[in-house]
């Protein structure tokens, strides 16, 4: 395939940043969207140019360090997939590509497609924790928790910390995250004990960091990887509500 | 900060004060255009009654029957609490986005109003200017006592009517009317759900109902607003 990327360069945090087009002629369909930048990288490195920063780590969609937006698009037009898991046969022979980093205040950039997302870092330590001494491995079973409880807090806790909800929604609003890791944690028994200082800790980190406010437009569920659903918004609206307005905690 | 500065502060607690007074404001609406439809001969207590006679006896019962004027000061209150707070909030959210935006644009959203919710700040603003321009047709001239007086037989009291007949005899109010109805139409298409989502509200059971009521009220209350100027309008022709 032949691909024509457009990609944001840019040398450091403080330099102005522009696009750079680059042509790859040989890019195999069953690669990658990282693959492909490989082989650009590669190229450009054998011509004696700086290669084009990118994260990556695990490549297999569970890290959440992949971040570009692709075509205006978080993780690019497949929906449910990471970067790493983009494949180059979703792409036409011929296509031009534009490649961007995450735009946020909350996430400023390192180098070209590289962002500091320790923003998200901040919010966890705030509150997205439980306080218990785990000691050794509890039988499984020591703990009943009802099945559609459970599903409903694994499907939150697949959340991988990408921050392509806040790349995604107009607002740059982190609440998609947020409410991932509180609906994860306060729902089941061990983590529901801190639930009311939790969401109040971390609603008051997301706003510290400047995010933007939600005004459920969902383009954040729609760019999600692991389409964590709004419904996890709602939940951690009445969540706040509740603990601000009708319990004794103050964070 | 006490508990309570910090909550209205805090981005989830000025998007509940958003949703309160915006829940107050869907409300008022509905009374709001109930007293309108007097306006229309149709909904006249009587056929043979002096054109605009129950609107004004119910305009002068609102304005003078004290726990009503209570409510419209809270009104008032709201109106612009709604205002600021969506103003600010619009503000902030255009400034996360940082200083450079995407050179490609591509909304895609799991809520088919996407584009609606992200254009709140503009549609709020259009209504506002619309809001400020009505008040001054209207309220302003009824506050001021710029208005003949009629009689019922109990008594004189200001001829609303009268003015509203005479601006709706203009097109070009009828249009302006008209086209800020659209606006207001599409401005709750998103807000009425929207404002049960913010408050948690969302439900496997409920939330289909809600969406479901908020598209209709969203429709037939803006469409009634602006059929009532439009009738007028066609009625000043045959007179
Ligand atoms: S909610 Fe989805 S998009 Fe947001 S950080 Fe988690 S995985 Fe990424
Ligand atoms: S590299 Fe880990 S999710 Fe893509």
């Amino acid at each position: 395939m032949k691909i024509t990327l457009k990609v944001w360069r840019q040398k450091d945090a403080q330099s102005k940043g522009r696009f750079e087009t680059y042509t790859l002629n040989n890019i195999n369909e069953h690669m990658s969207f990282l693959e492909m930048f490989d082989v650009l990288n590669e190229e450009l490195i054998q011509k004696k140019q700086e290669p084009v920063a990118f994260e990556h780590d695990c490549r297999e969609g569970i890290c959440g360090t992949c971040n570009m937006v692709i075509n205006g698009q978080p993780h690019g037009p497949m929906r449910g997939t990471t970067t790493c898991q983009l494949h180059m046969r979703h792409f036409k022979d011929g296509d031009t590509i534009v490649v961007e980093p995450f735009r946020a205040r909350s996430f400023p950039i390192i180098k070209d497609l590289v962002v500091d997302r320790s923003a998200f870092d901040r919010i966890i330590q705030a509150g997205g924790f439980i306080s218990v001494n785990t000691g050794q491995a509890v039988d499984a079973n020591a703990i009943p928790i009802p099945k559609e409880v459970a599903e409903a807090a694994f499907s939150a806790a697949a959340c991988i910390g990408c921050g392509a909800c806040v790349a995604a929604c107009p607002n740059a609003s982190a609440m998609l995250f947020v409410s991932a890791k509180a609906a994860h944690l306060n729902q089941l028994p061990q983590g529901k004990v801190e639930a009311k200082r939790r969401v109040q800790a971390m609603v008051k980190q997301m706003d510290a960091e400047g995010f933007g406010n939600c005004s459920n437009v969902t383009a954040c569920e729609a760019e999600c990887p692991k389409e964590i659903s709004v419904v996890n918004i709602a939940r951690l609206n009445r969540e706040y509500f509740s603990s601000v307005v009708g319990s004794e905690t103050v964070v | 900060m006490s508990w309570v500065t910090r909550f209205l502060t805090s981005s989830l607690g000025k998007k509940f004060v958003m949703s309160l007074t915006g829940l107050f404001l869907i409300l008022f609406l509905v009374v709001h255009l109930a007293g309108n439809l007097k306006l229309l001969p149709a909904f006249a207590h009587d056929p043979a009654d002096a054109p605009g006679m129950a609107f004004n006896e119910y305009a002068h019962f609102m304005t003078t029957f004290p726990p009503i004027k209570v409510i419209s000061y809270g009104l008032y209150l709201f109106i612009l609490i709604h205002a600021v707070q969506g103003w600010i909030l619009w503000r902030q959210n255009a400034t996360a986005r940082g200083s450079i935006g995407y050179a490609v644009k591509n909304l895609r959203a799991v809520n088919t109003n996407a584009r609606i919710a992200a254009g709140m700040g503009w549609l709020g603003t259009i209504i506002f200017v619309f809001i400020v321009l009505h008040l001054y047709q209207f309220w302003l001239q009824m506050k001021l006592g710029n208005l003949p007086m009629t009689d019922y037989g109990a008594g004189p009291i200001k001829d609303l009517y009268y003015i509203v007949a005479e601006t709706y005899r203009n097109p070009v109010f009828v249009i302006i009317y008209a086209a800020s109805m659209v606006v207001i139409g599409f401005h709750l298409w998103h807000g009425f759900q929207s404002a049960f989502q913010t408050l948690g509200l969302n439900h496997k059971k409920y939330t289909p109902a809600i969406q479901f009521v908020g598209k209709m009220y969203a429709v037939v209350v803006p469409l009634g607003f602006a059929l009532i100027p439009i009738l007028m309008y066609l009625q000043s022709l045959n007179a």
